[in-house]
C-alpha cells in the first residue's frame, strides 16, 4: 500500500510543486494536440463553407494533415534576412510563445473533483497523499487571475512588436505598428468588459466567477451581462486578431504582417502562439460568461465526468464560432476599425459598467 | 524560496535599469526597462500583493511602454546621435561626484538600518480597496483621478487642434 517513507513524508509545499509540474506536463501537451488539431478543423470547416473539401488526402479525413504540414515546417530552410536584428529576430517568437503559455496558467480547464481512492492494479503506485484528494485542471489558482491575464495579454504585444521591429522589412513593421495598434485598442474594451462580472461575482478569481454562475442558465453572465459578453466577444476576436479583425494580416496590404520574414519553425511557433490565444479567449469566455462547466439546467448535474463535457462543448463552439466567422464576414477597413474600437466598443462598455455598478449598489443584482 | 526569488528579481531589475542608461539604441534602452518594470511586479508579488504587481505589469509594461516603443518605431529611431557642445569633461566630474554621493547616502542607510523580516500585513485586493476607499485616503484618491481625467482630457484637445 504505501509506497516508501520518502514519497509519503513530502511536506505540503512539496506536494503541491509535484501536482503543479503534473498539471503543467498534461496541460500544454494538450493544448499544442488541439492547436494542430485546430488548424485541421479550420481548414476542413472553413473549405465546407465554401463548397470546397479542404485537406482529406493524409489519414481518414485528412487527419493527419496537421503531422504533415509540421514535418514539411521542420524541414523548411530557417532564413533570417541579413539587415536583421539577430537576436531580437529569435528572441520575438519564443517571446511570443511564452506569453500565450502564460496566460493558459491560471485558467481553470474543467470543473474541479476529487483523485481516485484506489487505482486498483497500479494501487501500489498510487501515493497517499493523493487519494481522494480535491484536483482540478488549474495550474495556478491565484488572488488576481483575471488580472493576470489581462497583464500577460498585454505583454504579448511584445512578441509582435519585436518581430515586425527586428526584421527590418518595411512590411513586418506596418504590420507590427498595425497589430500592435490594434492591439491596445482592443485591450480597453476587453478589459471594461470584465468589470460588470467582476462586480457582481466580486471575484477576480476565476474559480469563483465560474461558481457564481451556478443553478440555471439564466445566471450565466452571458445573459446577466450581456452587453459586456458582446463587448468581450467583439474585442477577444480583434485581440488575437481574427476575421474580421486580421488587419495585422491583410496579405494584399502588408503580405503577412509581422511575421513576412520567419519561415520554418519560427513561424510555426508565432502560428502555435496565435492559436493557443484564441483558444485562451474561448475558455475565458466559457469561465467568464457562459457558466463554465455548469448544465445551465436545474437538475442535471455538472460534476465529474459531465463537467467536463458541458465545459469543452462549450468552448468547442466558440472555437467553431471563430471559424464561423472566418468563413462569413469580410475584413474591416483600417479606419473602421479603429473608430468602432474607440468610439463605438468602450463608450458602450463604460456605460454598461455604470449600470452595472447602480444596479449592484441599488438593487443588489 | 522566496529569498532567491528575491534576489533574482532584484539583480535582474538593476541590470535592466543600468542597461536602460547604459547603451544607445532607444529600443534596447525600452526593452530593458520593460524587464526592470517586470521584475519590480515580482517583488510587489513575493511581499503579498498580487494586484499590485497585475497592476504594475497592467500598467507600465503593459500600456505605457507599448506607447514609449510604438513612438520609436513610428519615427524610426536608430541610435541616439552624440550630442555635441555639453562640454564633455565637466559633465564626467559632476557624474563622479554626484555617483560619490548617492553611493554615500546608500552606504550610511544601509549602516544604520538593522535589517529585520518585513512585518507581516495583509495587502490583498479587499483590504487595499478598504484603504483606499476610507475616509482617509477617499479625498486623496478620487483628486487623483480627477487630476488624470484633467491631464487625459487635456491630451485629447491638444492633439485635435491640428486635425
Amino acid at each position: 500500500m504505501n509506497p516508501g517513507p520518502t514519497l509519503s513524508a513530502l511536506s505540503p509545499a512539496a506536494q503541491e510543486l509535484i501536482l503543479a509540474a503534473v498539471k503543467v506536463a498534461l496541460i500544454i501537451p494538450a493544448l499544442q494536440g488541439v492547436f494542430s488539431l485546430m488548424t485541421w478543423i479550420e481548414r476542413r470547416v472553413l473549405a465546407f463553407m465554401q463548397f470546397r473539401l479542404g485537406p482529406n488526402r493524409t489519414g481518414p479525413f485528412g487527419l493527419l494533415q496537421p503531422i504533415a504540414d509540421g514535418i514539411k515546417l521542420f524541414f523548411k530552410e530557417e532564413l533570417m534576412p541579413a539587415a536583421a536584428n539577430k537576436w531580437a529576430f529569435l528572441a520575438a517568437p519564443v517571446l511570443a510563445v511564452t506569453t500565450s503559455f502564460l496566460a493558459v496558467a491560471v485558467l481553470p480547464f474543467g470543473p474541479p473533483f476529487k483523485l481516485p481512492q484506489t487505482l486498483w492494479v497500479l494501487d501500489r503506485f498510487w501515493p497517499d497523499w493523493l487519494r481522494g484528494r480535491d484536483f482540478q485542471f488549474q495550474i495556478a489558482t491565484i488572488d488576481v487571475g483575471l488580472l493576470f491575464i489581462f497583464a500577460i495579454t498585454a505583454l504579448g504585444v511584445y512578441g509582435v512588436v519585436l518581430a515586425g521591429w527586428a526584421a527590418n522589412n518595411k512590411f513586418s513593421m506596418l504590420g507590427a505598428l498595425r497589430s500592435s495598434a490594434q492591439m491596445f485598442s482592443y485591450e480597453i474594451a476587453l478589459g471594461l468588459s470584465f468589470v460588470g462580472v467582476i462586480m457582481i461575482s466580486g471575484s477576480f478569481q476565476i474559480g469563483d466567477i465560474v461558481a457564481a454562475q451556478a443553478g440555471g442558465f439564466w445566471n450565466w453572465y452571458c445573459i446577466k451581462q450581456f452587453p459586456a459578453f458582446i463587448v468581450y466577444f467583439i474585442a477577444a476576436a480583434a485581440e488575437v486578431a481574427r476575421t474580421p479583425f486580421d488587419l495585422p494580416e491583410g496579405e494584399t496590404e502588408l503580405v503577412a504582417g509581422f511575421h513576412t520574414e520567419y519561415s520554418s519553425m519560427r513561424f510555426a511557433l508565432i502560428q502555435m502562439a496565435e492559436y493557443i490565444n484564441m483558444i485562451t479567449v474561448s475558455v475565458l469566455a466559457t469561465n467568464l460568461f457562459l457558466g463554465g462547466w455548469h448544465s445551465g439546467i436545474p437538475g442535471v448535474p455538472s460534476e465529474g465526468l459531465l463537467g467536463f463535457v458541458f465545459w469543452g462543448g462549450k468552448v468547442a463552439f466558440l472555437l467553431f464560432v471563430f471559424i464561423w466567422l472566418r468563413g462569413t464576414l469580410p475584413r474591416f477597413r483600417y479606419d473602421q476599425l479603429m473608430h468602432f474600437g474607440w468610439k463605438t466598443l468602450i463608450p458602450v462598455a463604460a456605460v454598461w459598467i455604470m449600470i452595472t455598478a447602480t444596479g449592484v449598489t441599488l438593487w443588489g443584482w | 524560496m522566496d529569498q532567491a526569488l528575491f534576489y533574482a528579481a532584484a539583480a535582474l531589475a538593476v541590470v535592466g535599469a543600468l542597461v536602460v542608461i547604459g547603451q544607445k539604441n532607444p529600443i534596447y534602452s525600452a526593452f530593458a526597462l520593460i524587464v526592470t518594470l517586470c521584475s519590480l511586479s515580482v517583488i510587489f508579488g513575493l511581499l503579498g500583493s498580487p494586484f499590485i504587481a497585475a497592476l504594475q505589469v497592467i500598467v507600465y509594461a503593459g500600456a505605457i511602454m507599448v506607447l514609449f516603443l510604438f513612438v520609436l518605431m513610428l519615427l524610426n529611431v536608430k541610435r541616439e546621435e552624440d550630442v555635441p557642445g555639453h562640454g564633455g569633461r565637466a559633465m564626467a566630474g559632476v557624474a563622479v561626484v554626484l555617483v560619490a554621493l548617492l553611493a554615500g547616502q546608500a552606504g550610511y542607510v544601509l549602516w544604520n538600518t538593522t535589517l529585520a523580516p518585513a512585518p507581516a500585513f495583509d495587502a490583498s485586493t479587499r483590504r487595499m480597496s478598504e484603504i483606499l476607499f476610507s475616509p482617509h485616503f477617499l479625498y486623496v484618491f478620487e483628486a487623483t483621478s480627477i487630476l488624470i481625467l484633467a491631464a487625459l482630457v487635456g491630451a485629447v484637445a491638444l492633439a485635435k487642434k491640428d486635425a
